[in-house]
C-alpha cells in the first residue's frame, strides 16, 4: 500500500491550527490495557451530578456558545446527501450564525471546527470550503458497521486524504473489544493510523456496541497506544451515542494516557447532543477533567447536526431578551 | 470580560441564585422570630443574630427561649399527643404525605435559605438537602399507614424532645421529626443556634399541611435551651444529633430519668482505597466524601487509607481533582465548597490543621476568597497515633495514611474511638463483602459514599453513638411495648438464721471466666440461706478485677461471632438438653433458694433456650429498597461484648433469658447473676462446661450488683449493659456508661413477667444486634 507508513515515526508536520506534536502510539502494554477499571455506578453517579454542579450565565454563556460552535464537526452522513445539500452545510460552517448577532457579540469570523462526510462528499465540500482554515472530515473505513473488506477499508482512507480530507474517522471492528483480542484491535488502528498519513485520525469506538464501560475504557487505551489523534465515541447510528458516562470514561482514558506517555489525545462525543446545555456541560466536563486545551479545536470536538440550531436560537435570545424561532436563522 | 476575552479563557464567570424570595420570608416576617409553639409563632423575645457564614450579613433576629417558653412548648405538645396519638395511622399518613408534597412545592424557597444560613453550596441544599427532606416524610407517611398492622403491640413514647446540629437543619429536622410524628409522638425542636431558619419556615408550613396544634414545637436558643429541654421532667425522649462531648453530657444528664435516648454523634470515619479499585471514581468519591458540606458531616470519609502500592499515583490524582474544586459564595450554582459554618469553626479548624508537624500538607490551588472558607486540605503520610488521624476535625480537611492488606486495611480502619460509616472501594466482590462487616460502624458504602436514604437505617456504633434513623427500625426508637409494666420491688436474699443448719458436704460455687472456675480476686464470700434457714451455699464477692477478667476473656472469645448461626443454634439446643437432663436438680435448687416450685422455672428455661437455638439463624437482616440500582442491606451484627446484671426474681430463668439472645445472635457476654439467688447460675457453669460452649462466650461473675454494675456500665471494652436487677441501679447504670457511649437497656425499676411473652422475642434480639447498612450499587 503507497499510504503505508511507518507507524511508529513521529509526525512531525502539523496541520495550521494544531499546536501539539500529533500522538504518536506506543506499542501495546497488555497489562495496562488488564489493570483498567471502570466502576459503572460511579461513573454514572459522578456524570448525572455533573449538570447541576456547574453553571454558566449571560455573556459567559455567550461565549461558551460561541466555543461550543468552534467546536462542531458540522455533519451530514445521509444517502441522499448531494453535492448542493454539502454545499449549504459548508456555507453554514463558514457563517453559523447571522451576521449581525456575531457583530454584537464580538465573535465576527467564528466557523465550526470542521465539516464531515462521506467520503463520495469530500472533494465537494474541499471546494465548498476554499478560502477557509476549516477542514473536512471525512468518516470511513466502512462507516458505519466496518465490516467491508479489510483491504478496501484502508484504501477507503488514502482515497479520502488524496480527494482532500485532512480528517479521517475511522470505525474500529467491534468484535475485535467484544472478543478481548487487543492485539487486533491495535493492529488495525495501527494500520489505520499509517494509511491517514498526515491526514489526523479519529478512532470511532461505537461505543453504544461494546457492552460495557471497562471495554469502552480498555478500547480507548489500545486505539490510543495505536496512535490515534482523537477518540470518538460513535458514529451517530448506533442505538445509543454519545453519553456522559461513557464520555466520562473515554476523558478518564485520555488523561491517564497523558499521564503515562505525556501526549495530548483529542475528544469528539458524537450523536444525541442536540441542546445548547448540552453543549454546556460538556465543555464544563472538559474543563474540569482535562483542563483549557480540551476546549480548542485541535483536541475536542461535538459530532452533531442540529446542535448548532439551538445554539443560533440561544444566542439571539442573549442578545434581545427574547426566545428566538428556527426560521429566523438560516438553515445548514 | 467581553465575549471574545471570555471565548479565549474560557472561565465559569458568576452564576447567582436569587436570594429574593427568601429575603422577602424574612421580612414578612420584619426580621425577628419568636418560637413556634401550639401552632403559632410567639412574640419574639430576648434575641440573637443569625447571620449568613458567608458574608458575615445578619439575616434575622431569633428568640432566646426562656424556661417558661420551653414549659410552654413541652405543654402543648403533652396537650396535643394523645389525641395525635389516637388518630388512625392513615389520617397520620394522610398529614406526612401533605409534608413531603408541600417540601417539594417550597423546594427552592427551603434550599436557598438552607444556604443563605448555613453557607453549603446551593447545589447541595437544592439537590440533596431537600429532596432527601421531601423522601423522608414521605417514606415515614407509608409507616404511619402501616404502623398499626404492623406493631400492634407498640405504642408512642409520649413527647419526644429533638436536638439538632447546624450541618444539616432541614434534613435532620426531618430525620426526627418525620418518625416521631409517624409514631403518633409530638415534638419539641431546638435547631442549632447558627441555623434555625428553615426549622421555622418548615414549622410555618406545617399549617398548610394541617398538622394539628402542638404536635410539633420549635423552640430556638443556645445550648443552655438544649440542656434544658433534656432535663426537662416531661419529655419521655430525647433524640440528638451533634458532637459527641455533648452527647456524652445527655447521656449522663438523662440517666435514670427514664427518657429514651438516641444519639447520632461524630465519627473519624475510614475511606478505604484498594489497589484494584477504579482510582479516578474513588478520588471523584472522596470529593463527595470529604469536601460535601465543606467537610462539616459527622459521616465523612475523612481518613482515607489508601494501598501502598497505589498510593503516590493515587495522591497525585487527588491534589489535581482538589485544584479543580471551586470555592466561594454559596449561593453560586457554579461553586463546590461553600462557607464554614462560623468564624469559630473556622478558627478550630486552622488551629488543629496548624498544631500538625507531620507528613506533608496539600491545599488545593485554587482561590479562596476572604472570610469563612477553608481550602480543601489534603495531609497524607500520617501515622495512627497522630492526632489528626484520630480526632474529628469537621472541616474539608483529609487526612490519610496506607495499609497493605486487607487485614491491615481492617485493623486501621477500627483503629479508632468512633464507628458511624466507612467507605471501601474495591471491584473485588469478594473483597468488598469480606471487609464491610468486619468494619466497626453503622454504615458502609462499597464503590460509593455519603448515599442516604429513608428506607435505610443510619447510625454509628462506639463513641458515634447509638440508635438508627431510616427504617423501621428508626422507627422503633420512638415506640415502646403497649403494656404498662408493674414496679418491681426489690428482691432481697434471705437473712442469716440465729440457728444455722448446715450441708453434708461443702461445695464451692465459684466464678466462671473464659471457660474456668475462678476464685474471686478479692477472696471474700457470701453465704446464701434458703428461707428455712439452711446454708445453701457460699458464693464469691466478685469485684472490678473480676470483672476485668471476665471482659478479657469475652473478648478473647470473639470467634464465636464467626460461627455460624446453624453451630450456635446446635450448642443452645445442647445446653437445653444437659440443662433437661439435670431438671430435678436445678428445680430443688430453686425451691431451696426461693421457696418457690422450681419445676416451672427449669421447663420455662429449656423452653428459652429452644426459643433462642431457633431464633440464632432467623433472625434475618433486610435489602432495603433504596433508590439506586444496587442493594442497601441491614445486616445484624452482634454488638460485641454484652455485660447484664439478671433478674434478681427468677434467678434461672432471668439469666437464662438474657444470655440465650445475646450468645445466639453471636455475642459474648458477662453476666451477673441473681443477686439473692446466685447459686442457680453457678450451677449452671458446669451445664455450659458440658455442652461444648466454647471457653469465655459466657462468664458468670457473682457479688452485688451496684458494685459490679459500675465497672461493668464504666468498661471501655464493653458495647452493651443491660440490667434488669431489683436494685436501683437504672440511672447508675446509664449515667457510667457515658464513657464510651456502649448502649444500654435497663429496666428504670419496672418488672417484666420472664415467664410470659415479655420475657423473650425480638425486642431482645434487637438489643442483642446492631444494624448495619452495607450499600452496594452494581452496574457493568
Amino acid at each position: 500500500m503507497q499510504t503505508h507508513l511507518s507507524p511508529t515515526a513521529p509526525q512531525a508536520a502539523h496541520l495550521p491550527q494544531l499546536a501539539h506534536p500529533r500522538n504518536p502510539g506506543m506499542a501495546l502494554d497488555l497489562d495496562w490495557v488488564a489493570a483498567v477499571q471502570a466502576n459503572t455506578s460511579a461513573i454514572e453517579r459522578r456524570a448525572a451530578t455533573l449538570p447541576g454542579r456547574r453553571s454558566v450565565k449571560k455573556d459567559f454563556q455567550a461565549a461558551w456558545l460561541c466555543k461550543a460552535i468552534s467546536l462542531i464537526d458540522l455533519t451530514t452522513l445521509a444517502g441522499d446527501d448531494t453535492e448542493g445539500r454539502v454545499k449549504r452545510l459548508c456555507a453554514k460552517a463558514r457563517q453559523p450564525v447571522r451576521a449581525e448577532l456575531l457583530e454584537k457579540l464580538g465573535m465576527t469570523g467564528l466557523t465550526t471546527g470542521a465539516v464531515c462526510v462521506y467520503h463520495d462528499m469530500v472533494e465537494a465540500a474541499v471546494r465548498a470550503l476554499e478560502g477557509t482554515h476549516i477542514p473536512v472530515a471525512a468518516v470511513s473505513t466502512g462507516f458505519p458497521a466496518g465490516l467491508s473488506p479489510y483491504k478496501l477499508r484502508l484504501a477507503e482512507i488514502g482515497e479520502s486524504v488524496k480527494a482532500g480530507a485532512r480528517e479521517i474517522d475511522i470505525v474500529i471492528s467491534r468484535r475485535h473489544v467484544l472478543t478481548g483480542d487487543w492485539q487486533a484491535l491495535y493492529d488495525e488502528m495501527q494500520e489505520m493510523r499509517a494509511a491517514c498519513g498526515q491526514a489526523h485520525v479519529k478512532a470511532i469506538l461505537a461505543t453504544g456496541e461494546l457492552g460495557t464501560l471497562r471495554n469502552v475504557a480498555r478500547a480507548s487505551l489500545v486505539c490510543m497506544m495505536a496512535g490515534a489523534d482523537f477518540i470518538k465515541t460513535s458514529t451517530g447510528k448506533e442505538g445509543v451515542n454519545a453519553t456522559l458516562p461513557v464520555s466520562l470514561t473515554m476523558i478518564r482514558c485520555i488523561r491517564d494516557y497523558m499521564d503515562r506517555t505525556g501526549v495530548k489525545v483529542g475528544y469528539k462525543p458524537a450523536g444525541g447532543i442536540a441542546k445548547a446545555k448540552d453543549a454546556l456541560v460538556y465543555l464544563s466536563l472538559m474543563k474540569d477533567e482535562l483542563g483549557h486545551p480540551w476546549l480548542q479545536p485541535d483536541l475536542f470536538r461535538f459530532g452533531a447536526s442540529s446542535l448548532l440550531g439551538d445554539i443560533e436560537r440561544q444566542l439571539e435570545h442573549h442578545l434581545t431578551g427574547h426566545y428566538s424561532a428556527a426560521n429566523r436563522h438560516a438553515m445548514g | 470580560m467581553n465575549v471574545k476575552e471570555i471565548f479565549d479563557s474560557m472561565s465559569y464567570g458568576p452564576a447567582p441564585e436569587s436570594s429574593a424570595e427568601a429575603m422577602a420570608w424574612i421580612t414578612r416576617h420584619n426580621g425577628a422570630f419568636g418560637h413556634w409553639i401550639d401552632g403559632a409563632f410567639t412574640k419574639p423575645g430576648a434575641s440573637f443574630a443569625t447571620s449568613n457564614p458567608a458574608t458575615g450579613q445578619v439575616l434575622a433576629q431569633v428568640s432566646q427561649a426562656s424556661e417558661a417558653e420551653l414549659d410552654a412548648a413541652v405543654k402543648a405538645a403533652r396537650r396535643a399527643q394523645p389525641k395525635w396519638a389516637k388518630l388512625p395511622g392513615h389520617a397520620r399518613a394522610k398529614i406526612l404525605y401533605a409534608l413531603a408534597r408541600l417540601v417539594q412545592k417550597h423546594a427552592r424557597l427551603l434550599a436557598v435559605l438552607e444556604t443563605l444560613d448555613n453557607g453549603k453550596p446551593i447545589r447541595e441544599s437544592r439537590d440533596i438537602d431537600v429532596p432527601l427532606v421531601a423522601r423522608h416524610f414521605y417514606y415515614h407517611a407509608g409507616l404511619a399507614q402501616l404502623l398499626g398492622a404492623e406493631h400492634p403491640d407498640l405504642a408512642p413514647l409520649g413527647v419526644c424532645g429533638a436536638v439538632i446540629p447546624w450541618n444539616f437543619p432541614l434534613l435532620m429536622l426531618a430525620w426526627k421529626v418525620a418518625p416521631a410524628l409517624a409514631a403518633g409522638n409530638t415534638v419539641v425542636l431546638k435547631p442549632a443556634e447558627y441555623t434555625p431558619l428553615t426549622a421555622l419556615l418548615f414549622a410555618e408550613i406545617t399549617r398548610e399541611a394541617g398538622l394539628p396544634k402542638g404536635v410539633l414545637n420549635i423552640i430556638t436558643g443556645d445550648g443552655d435551651v438544649g440542656a434544658a429541654l433534656v432535663n426537662h421532667p416531661d419529655v419521655n425522649k430525647i433524640a440528638f444529633t451533634g458532637s459527641t462531648a455533648v452527647g456524652r453530657k445527655i447521656r449522663q444528664a438523662t440517666a435514670g430519668t427514664g427518657k429514651a435516648l438516641t444519639l447520632e454523634l461524630g465519627g473519624k470515619s475510614p475511606y478505604i482505597v484498594f489497589d484494584d479499585a477504579d482510582m479516578d471514581s474513588a478520588v471523584e468519591g472522596l470529593v463527595d466524601a470529604i469536601w460535601f458540606n465543606q467537610g462539616q458531616v459527622c459521616c465523612a470519609g475523612s481518613r482515607l487509607l489508601v494501598q501502598e502500592g497505589i498510593a503516590d499515583r493515587f495522591h497525585a490524582r487527588l491534589k489535581r481533582r482538589m485544584d479543580g474544586l471551586r470555592i466561594g459564595d454559596p449561593l453560586d450554582k457554579c461553586i463546590d465548597v461553600g462557607a464554614i459554618i462560623d468564624p469559630a469553626q473556622l478558627a478550630t479548624i486552622t488551629a488543629m490543621v496548624d498544631a500538625n508537624a507531620e507528613g506533608e500538607t496539600y491545599r488545593a490551588a485554587t482561590p479562596l476568597p476572604a472570610g469563612c472558607f477553608y481550602p480543601p486540605t489534603l495531609i497524607s503520610g500520617l501515622s495512627a497515633a497522630s492526632p489528626l488521624m484520630q480526632e474529628e476535625i469537621f472541616g474539608p480537611v483529609l487526612v490519610s495514611m496506607t495499609f497493605r492488606t486487607p487485614e491491615e486495611a481492617v485493623a486501621l480502619a477500627n483503629n479508632t474511638r468512633y464507628g458511624l460509616a466507612a467507605t471501601v472501594w474495591t471491584e473485588n466482590i469478594n473483597l468488598a463483602l469480606d471487609v464491610a462487616p468486619k468494619l466497626k460502624s453503622g454504615v458502609v458504602w462499597v464503590n460509593a459514599t455519603n448515599l442516604f436514604d429513608a428506607a435505610a437505617g443510619f447510625g454509628g456504633v462506639r463513641e458515634s453513638g447509638f440508635g438508627r434513623e431510616g427504617g423501621w427500625e428508626g422507627l422503633l426508637a420512638y415506640l415502646k411495648p403497649a403494656a404498662t409494666a408493674k414496679p418491681l420491688k426489690p428482691v432481697a436474699a434471705f437473712p442469716a438464721p440465729k440457728d444455722p443448719e448446715t450441708p453434708g458436704l461443702d461445695r464451692t460455687a465459684k466464678l466462671y471466666i473464659g471457660g474456668k472456675q475462678a476464685r474471686p480476686d478479692g477472696g471474700y464470700s457470701q453465704q446464701v440461706w434458703s428461707p428455712k434457714g439452711k446454708l445453701l451455699g457460699h458464693v464469691g464477692t466478685g469485684n472490678r478485677k473480676d470483672i476485668r477478667n471476665a471482659v478479657e476473656a469475652a473478648h478473647a472469645a470473639k470467634g464465636w461471632a464467626k460461627t455460624t448461626a446453624h453451630a450456635r443454634a446446635q450448642i443452645l439446643y445442647y445446653i437445653a438438653e444437659n440443662l433437661s437432663a439435670r431438671a430435678t436438680e436445678f428445680a430443688a435448687r430453686l425451691r431451696d433458694l426461693t421457696g418457690a416450685n422450681g419445676a416451672s422455672e427449669v421447663e420455662a428455661s429449656i423452653q428459652r433456650l429452644f426459643t433462642y437455638a431457633a431464633w440464632a439463624d432467623k433472625f434475618d437482616g433486610a435489602v432495603k429498597a433504596v433508590p439506586i440500582r444496587g442493594v442497601a442491606l441491614a445486616m445484624n451484627e452482634p454488638c460485641g461484648v454484652i455485660g447484664a446484671l439478671c433478674p434478681d426474681d427468677a434467678p434461672l430463668l432471668g439469666l437464662i433469658s438474657l444470655m440465650a439472645p445475646a450468645i445466639a445472635m453471636g455475642n459474648t457476654c458477662v453476666l451477673v447473676p441473681s443477686e439473692p439467688f446466685p447459686l442457680a447460675a453457678t450451677d449452671l457453669y458446669q451445664v455450659l462446661d458440658t455442652s461444648d460452649l466454647p471457653g469465655g462466650v459466657v462468664n458468670i461473675i457473682t457479688g452485688g450488683h451496684a458494685e459490679l454494675a459500675k465497672t461493668l456500665a464504666g468498661h471501655m471494652d464493653v458495647d452493651a449493659v443491660w440490667s434488669f436487677s431489683s436494685s436501683d441501679i437504672s440511672a447508675l447504670v446509664e449515667r457510667e456508661s457515658a464513657q464510651n457511649l456502649k448502649r444500654t437497656w435497663v429496666n428504670n425499676g419496672l418488672a417484666r413477667d420472664w415467664a410470659g411473652a415479655a420475657g423473650e422475642g425480638r425486642a431482645f434480639l434487637r438489643q442483642a444486634t446492631e444494624v448495619k447498612t452495607v450499600w452496594v450499587p452494581y452496574g457493568e
